[in-house]
């Protein structure tokens, strides 16, 4: 069986549609068709299948239609045609479709005028027409219409991406000021839009939250539909960033994404679990901020001290390597800032020191540098690395080698 | 002389030091490196993540004064972008906290809590309950814990000290080329002192 949906306006009938089988296309606007073939097991007869879907159906629109039929073209003019549930038994569709009007079969208004002029109303008085004679007279497309007016065109359905959005939208009579029932509303948006992402096998790598028109975007390293990491998120993020004025409107809209297939090899090292990772770094972000965790990444400059820091996105890396000997290189601990230096003092007190070693570049930008390093050794073995900024004329402490 | 027990470990690749430690670092478990500054603390840490990332561990690094230096790291031969880095700008609590949510969420190879620039007084001051619960969250997994700091601080909750000496510095035609350094086990306790070296320049 085929089931349509039309709920004029309503975008929800595709992913209403989409919730009881992967097969599903988007006929109009509004207007969805699902192939439920098959799924007798499971929802039961045509006349309970048209019974569950009625319900969903009509929470979103109470004036929406549906219509169940054994092809696609049946069941599409039944919802245009019939108000309410239609389920048109098989064999029975010509008798069914009969008393419907042919504009809903032909959009061109001159062919309608001349069906009119020839007395031709409704589906029954085309289907009564002998074929060859209509499409000697109307040219090819007539076939098509004398197929669809008896409920025998078969096709196959023009499947929906798998990619369109998800969305849930809540509009609030009494806005929300707080954060705890600003977050119980969000848990059931968010459960609703994971089971929608769970009944299609896809899983999100983008989640966008509008409350009161603005948009907040969270973007897990790998596609996940978990409702409590979403939630997590939001909750730390809220709590960073408050919407700063009381709710009275939100929407969550989810960018749908195959879920991320990971099977451990018996030889793959352990990595941290990318949901759990994220609401770490989320929680760390909290507390020291977000610039202040991440992967390091040194930049492609000279500039001393120059890296950034990106967000961790350990999914699926890299084969195991062979493990090389460290190199025993002597690591600096860096001061920053780098802290004053008193230099003629240091010069009494130093046991010995090496360089200077002058760097410098992007002179053509005002962020230039320009610097003269040295290696310093004090009594007793510690070791530093002071230079003098030769814009300023002024010495610092840019580390300890330890 | 107690026998070190058979551990899972963390190798640094540095014979000395995995003798002495027998084997490694121990994985499940919470190591101190303690010791002066420029004793050689952190080239060992260092040393820890080169290992581990070159494995395709991941690692973190819990920078309570924002010391790490991405360029030594990558030149002592860790992979930095299997390294997650917390910077906690001076704020001893929060590096706490840092560290303790960086260990709960499991999976890493090594995390190194560095609090090499905070006073031992300071240090000294973080409740033993806080150690407790670190060691508690690494035991069973296959995480290294390893403490940079300049006295011991875990003390019972700690699986291995190690305790790290200056040992002078290698000059050559007016350049710094290296350093000696000396680890000695002090958890369980072994007589035995390893030397160091370790190279200033390439």
């Amino acid at each position: 069986m085929y089931a349509c949906a039309h709920a004029p306006g309503r975008p929800e009938a595709l992913e209403i549609l989409a919730e009881f089988s992967p097969l599903v296309e988007q006929t109009g606007k509004g207007t969805a068709i699902a192939d439920l073939r098959g799924m007798e097991a499971l929802l039961g007869a045509p006349s309970q299948m048209a019974e569950t879907l009625w319900r969903s159906l009509r929470a979103v629109d109470p004036e929406a239609r549906l219509a169940l039929a054994a092809n696609p073209d049946t069941a599409f003019y039944a919802a245009l045609g019939f108000p309410g549930v239609t389920v048109v038994p098989p064999g029975r569709e010509a008798e069914m479709l009969a008393p419907l009007p042919l504009t809903l079969l032909i959009g061109d208004p001159e062919t309608l005028d001349t069906l009119r002029q020839w007395g031709l109303r409704s589906f029954r008085d085309l289907a009564a027409l002998p074929e060859h004679e209509l499409v000697a007279r109307l040219g090819q497309s007539a076939a098509d219409w004398w197929r669809r007016a008896r409920g025998e065109q078969a096709r196959p359905l023009r499947l929906a991406p798998a990619g369109l959005p998800i969305r849930e939208t809540l509009e609030l009579e009494d806005p929300v000021e707080l954060l705890e029932p600003l977050l119980f509303l969000l848990a059931r948006q968010l459960n609703s839009v994971c089971a929608k992402l769970a009944a299609r096998g896809l899983a999100t790598h983008e989640i966008r939250l509008t409350l009161n028109g603005r948009t907040r975007f969270y973007r897990p390293p790998v596609a996940i539909r978990n409702p409590r990491t979403f939630l997590k998120l939001m909750q730390l993020d809220l709590e960073r960033r408050p919407p700063g004025e009381p709710v009275h409107s939100l929407a969550l809209e989810a960018l749908p994404a195959d879920p991320r297939v990971a099977q451990s090899g018996l030889f793959t090292p352990p990595r941290p679990e990318p949901e759990k990772l994220e609401i770490t770094v989320a929680r760390i972000a909290a507390l020291v901020g977000r610039e202040n965790v991440g992967v390091p990444e040194i930049l492609d400059t000279h500039r001393p001290d120059a890296f950034r820091l990106l967000p961790p996105a350990w999914d699926g890396g890299p084969a195991l390597q062979p493990a090389h000997p460290p190199q025993r290189r002597l690591a600096l601990r860096r001061f920053r800032p780098p802290k004053p230096c008193d230099w003629p003092r240091l010069l009494r007190e130093a046991e010995r020191m090496a360089g200077p070693w002058r760097t410098c570049g992007d002179w053509w930008t005002p962020d230039a540098w320009d610097r003269d390093e040295y290696d310093v050794a004090l009594p007793g073995g510690a070791a530093y690395r002071v230079f003098r900024d030769n814009r300023t004329g002024l010495w610092f402490w840019e580390g300890q080698y330890d | 002389m107690a026998a070190l027990t058979a551990l899972e470990v963390l190798p640094t690749r540095l014979e000395g030091v995995d003798r002495l430690m027998g084997g490694g670092f121990p994985r499940g478990g919470l190591t101190e490196i303690c010791g002066p500054a420029s004793s050689g603390r952190t080239s060992l840490a260092l040393a820890a993540l080169a290992t581990a990332t070159a494995e395709g561990e991941c690692c973190a690094y819990v920078d309570t004064d924002g010391v790490f230096d991405p360029q030594s790291a990558a030149e002592a031969g860790v992979k930095l972008e299997r390294l997650l880095w917390v910077r906690c700008a001076g704020s001893l609590e929060n590096a706490l906290r840092c560290a303790d949510l960086v260990v709960q969420a499991g999976g890493f190879g090594a995390v190194v809590f560095d609090l090499g620039r905070v006073p031992p007084e300071t240090a000294r001051r973080i409740p033993a309950a806080h150690w407790f619960r670190l060691r508690r969250a690494v035991e069973g997994t296959r995480t290294a814990l390893l403490i940079v700091a300049q006295q011991p601080n875990a003390k019972a909750a700690a699986s291995r000290i190690l305790e790290m000496r200056r040992g002078g510095l290698e000059w050559s035609g007016g350049l710094l080329q290296g350093a000696r350094r000396q680890a000695t086990l002090r958890k369980p306790v072994r007589p035995e002192t390893v030397c160091l070296e370790w190279r200033a320049v390439g």
